[in-house]
């Protein structure tokens, strides 16, 4: 029972990054727009929002205050990153793979830049308070509500998938960015301004994967380098296998968490299993799932394709 | 012409970036180069340990020095490259990585010297070890020797009888270090039980400091109370979750106390710094040996630390168990297992 909790705490803390960056490139996938630098912007997110911490701190700002400082800022970070894919992918119809592939390279080489400019260090940041786990009764005596209820950044990656969702399927602005994903001419006939819509798209979906990096950084209280490692890459398999939906997203990013979680737990109990199988083991889910479980995951069909002049 | 500014600008930036670089080789001071691994200075660890190394080199012999932080992902090779082509005497790889590379480069100019920490025997297929070219010099560290003296002073202050080890990167550079942590931790309480984990198998697993916590929080809640850690900075995330759970780390690499203070028993240092002011000062006195060097505790190659900041977490009765087998060790009266 006792493992089962650690368990299932794990996962939710492993996946909340996933959870973020994977329902930050469903809005930019949905509009038609490739997004791999969800990496650069989980890793900027997590700069920023030390550096933005650190900086309320040292102005005798409170430590919880400045760590929600260091969430506003990070989101900001990944704003900006949007706008950047933004304008090389939408406004000059660059190829979006190379442009988040120079997004992901610009990321990791400017935040260890700033990183030592700021911390005189290329290895970590100086410590921050980060955001303290609610005490509640009842709720934060048990290792699983403790982390669900009582974790502040975790209620908050779920209220984005409840509200990711509602928004795809319920709102005037979900649905536009379905019509801009599959079919930007039509929609452009219909009077929907695509280019701005894409913007849009881009730009939530930096600000959400930046929020990722946040999580990563207030749970270590700093930033090292390079720390996002490569779970930019796992959040965009998340959105693929859940076929592009916020939902399915997110059940596929707890997939990966609990896959990862469980690989952790059996790597310290001598089971005899080498532990190059149990490194496997996420990828291995992953690929059974990719190969039929889901069925067909379809994606949008303008995916890639930069608009005509 | 948009490609003729793209142009332009790759080019500008070059000759800016080479701009200090043009000097001639006219002076007769030993120049000596060295190539950072991923991390590079300020990574509070072997490559800072490694350029104190050259640092000490340019006051003691009075070499001319320079180096070069390779950007993430970019190939080694070039940096080597640079060096070697500017005709410089010795040329350092600081990491692993360089393995490969540097054999390669060292082949190619024959006549400068070059020194890879760290450095990884490659096999042929028959399993033979593959000599090395004669100007190059493999550092290598026996890194199970001061695991040793690490899992000793682990199992020596754990109550529950519970120890951990976290890896980075699954490979037999990191085996080495949980091995002679096992082998210490038995030889002084051979009923410790030693929890061991690694991060991943790409190099990521060294930079993955959420990873690291989630397997120290697995630890400690399986009742270890001491993790040593050789990962790189997802060993930040083990320190982490000891302070979350009030247990104890040991640091790796360089001393690691500032860390998590009083959270940190001690660390297990590679004295990378000794390494290559040694290599320096046999190519300024003109005795260059080419092959594999080993340093352990013998050659002053790895130490675990103890001071005034981690007096009260390690005992004096702690401390000078460890120094006696750290001299039966040095002495060739204990083995220590590599795997």
């Amino acid at each position: 029972m006792e493992v089962t909790a650690l368990l299932v705490a794990s996962t939710l803390r492993i996946a909340v990054p996933y959870v973020f960056a994977a329902v930050g490139g469903f809005y930019s996938e949905r509009s038609g727009v490739v997004n791999i630098a969800l990496e650069g912007m989980l890793l900027t997110g997590g700069f920023a929002c030390v550096l933005a911490a650190w900086g309320a701190e040292s102005a005798g700002v409170n430590g919880t205050a400045a760590a929600w400082l260091g969430v506003v800022a990070a989101a900001a970070a990944g704003t900006a990153l949007g706008a950047l894919h933004a304008l090389l992918c939408v406004r000059y119809g660059a190829d979006q793979i190379i442009s988040g592939l120079g997004i992901n390279l610009l990321a990791a080489g400017g935040t260890k830049f700033l990183l030592t400019l700021a911390f005189g260090s290329s290895a970590n940041s100086s410590r921050i308070a980060g955001i303290p786990t609610w005490e509640i009764p009842w709720l934060s005596d048990w290792s699983v509500t403790r982390v669900l209820f009582c974790t502040p950044l975790v209620l908050l990656a779920g209220a984005v998938v409840v509200v990711s969702h509602l928004v795809s399927r319920r709102t005037p602005f979900g649905l536009r960015l379905h019509a801009v994903g599959e079919h930007p001419e039509a929609a452009h006939s219909l009077g929907i301004r695509v280019a701005r819509l894409r913007w849009k798209g881009v730009m939530l979906s930096g600000a959400l994967a930046a929020l990722g990096g946040a999580w990563l950084a207030l749970e270590q209280h700093q930033f090292t380098a390079g720390m996002s490692s490569g779970r930019g890459f796992i959040a965009l398999a998340a959105l693929i296998f859940g076929k592009w939906t916020p939902r399915g997203a997110a059940l596929a990013c707890l997939l990966f968490g609990f896959a990862e979680a469980v690989q952790i737990q059996l790597q310290g109990s001598r089971i005899g299993v080498p532990s190059q199988f149990l490194q496997m083991l996420p990828y291995v889910v992953t690929m059974i799932a990719l190969a039929g479980v889901i069925g067909r995951s379809r994606p949008p069909a303008a995916l890639g394709r930069a608009l005509e002049p | 012409m948009r490609i003729a500014v793209c142009w332009a600008l790759v080019l500008l930036t070059t000759f800016a970036a080479c701009g200090d670089g043009g000097e001639g080789d006219d002076s007769d001071a030993l120049r000596v180069g060295l190539v950072f691994d991923i991390g590079g200075r300020g990574d509070k660890s072997f490559n800072d340990s490694a350029y104190r190394g050259l640092q000490r080199a340019v006051e003691e012999l009075g070499i001319e020095s320079d180096y070069l932080e390779p950007a993430e992902g970019a190939d080694r090779e070039t940096g080597l490259r640079e060096y070697a082509s500017r005709r410089f005497d010795l040329v350092i790889g600081v990491g692993f990585m360089f393995s490969d590379d540097i054999v390669k480069m060292a082949r190619e100019f024959g006549d400068t010297y070059f020194a890879c920490v760290d450095f990884t025997v490659s096999y042929d297929n028959d399993g033979s070890a593959r000599a090395l070219p004669p100007n190059l010099v493999g550092l290598k560290f026996r890194e199970e020797e001061g695991s040793f003296l690490a899992g000793a002073a682990a199992a020596l202050v754990s109550d529950s009888g519970i120890i951990g080890f976290v890896g980075g990167m699954d490979v037999p550079l990191i085996h080495k270090f949980e091995a002679g942590y096992r082998a210490g931790a038995r030889h002084v309480r051979p009923a410790t039980q030693v929890l061991a984990a690694y991060a991943g198998v790409t190099a990521n697993a060294f930079k993955d400091p959420a990873k690291g916590k989630e397997l120290g929080n697995s630890m400690y809640g399986r009742g270890a109370d001491v993790i040593f850690h050789a990962s790189g900075t997802t060993g930040f995330g083990v320190f982490e979750a000891a302070r979350e759970h009030g247990k104890l780390a040991i640091g790796v690499d360089s001393d690691q106390y500032d860390e998590a203070p009083g959270h940190i028993l001690t660390s297990m240092v590679k004295d990378v710094d000794v390494a290559v002011l040694e290599t320096i000062r046999r190519v300024h006195a003109g005795e260059f040996q080419g092959g594999i060097q080993e340093f352990g505790l013998r050659e002053g190659g790895v130490h675990i630390v103890r001071d005034e900041r981690n007096r009260d977490l390690i005992d004096d009765a702690v401390f000078e168990r460890t120094q006696a087998l750290a001299d039966s060790i040095a002495r060739g009266l204990i083995h220590v297992p590599k795997e």
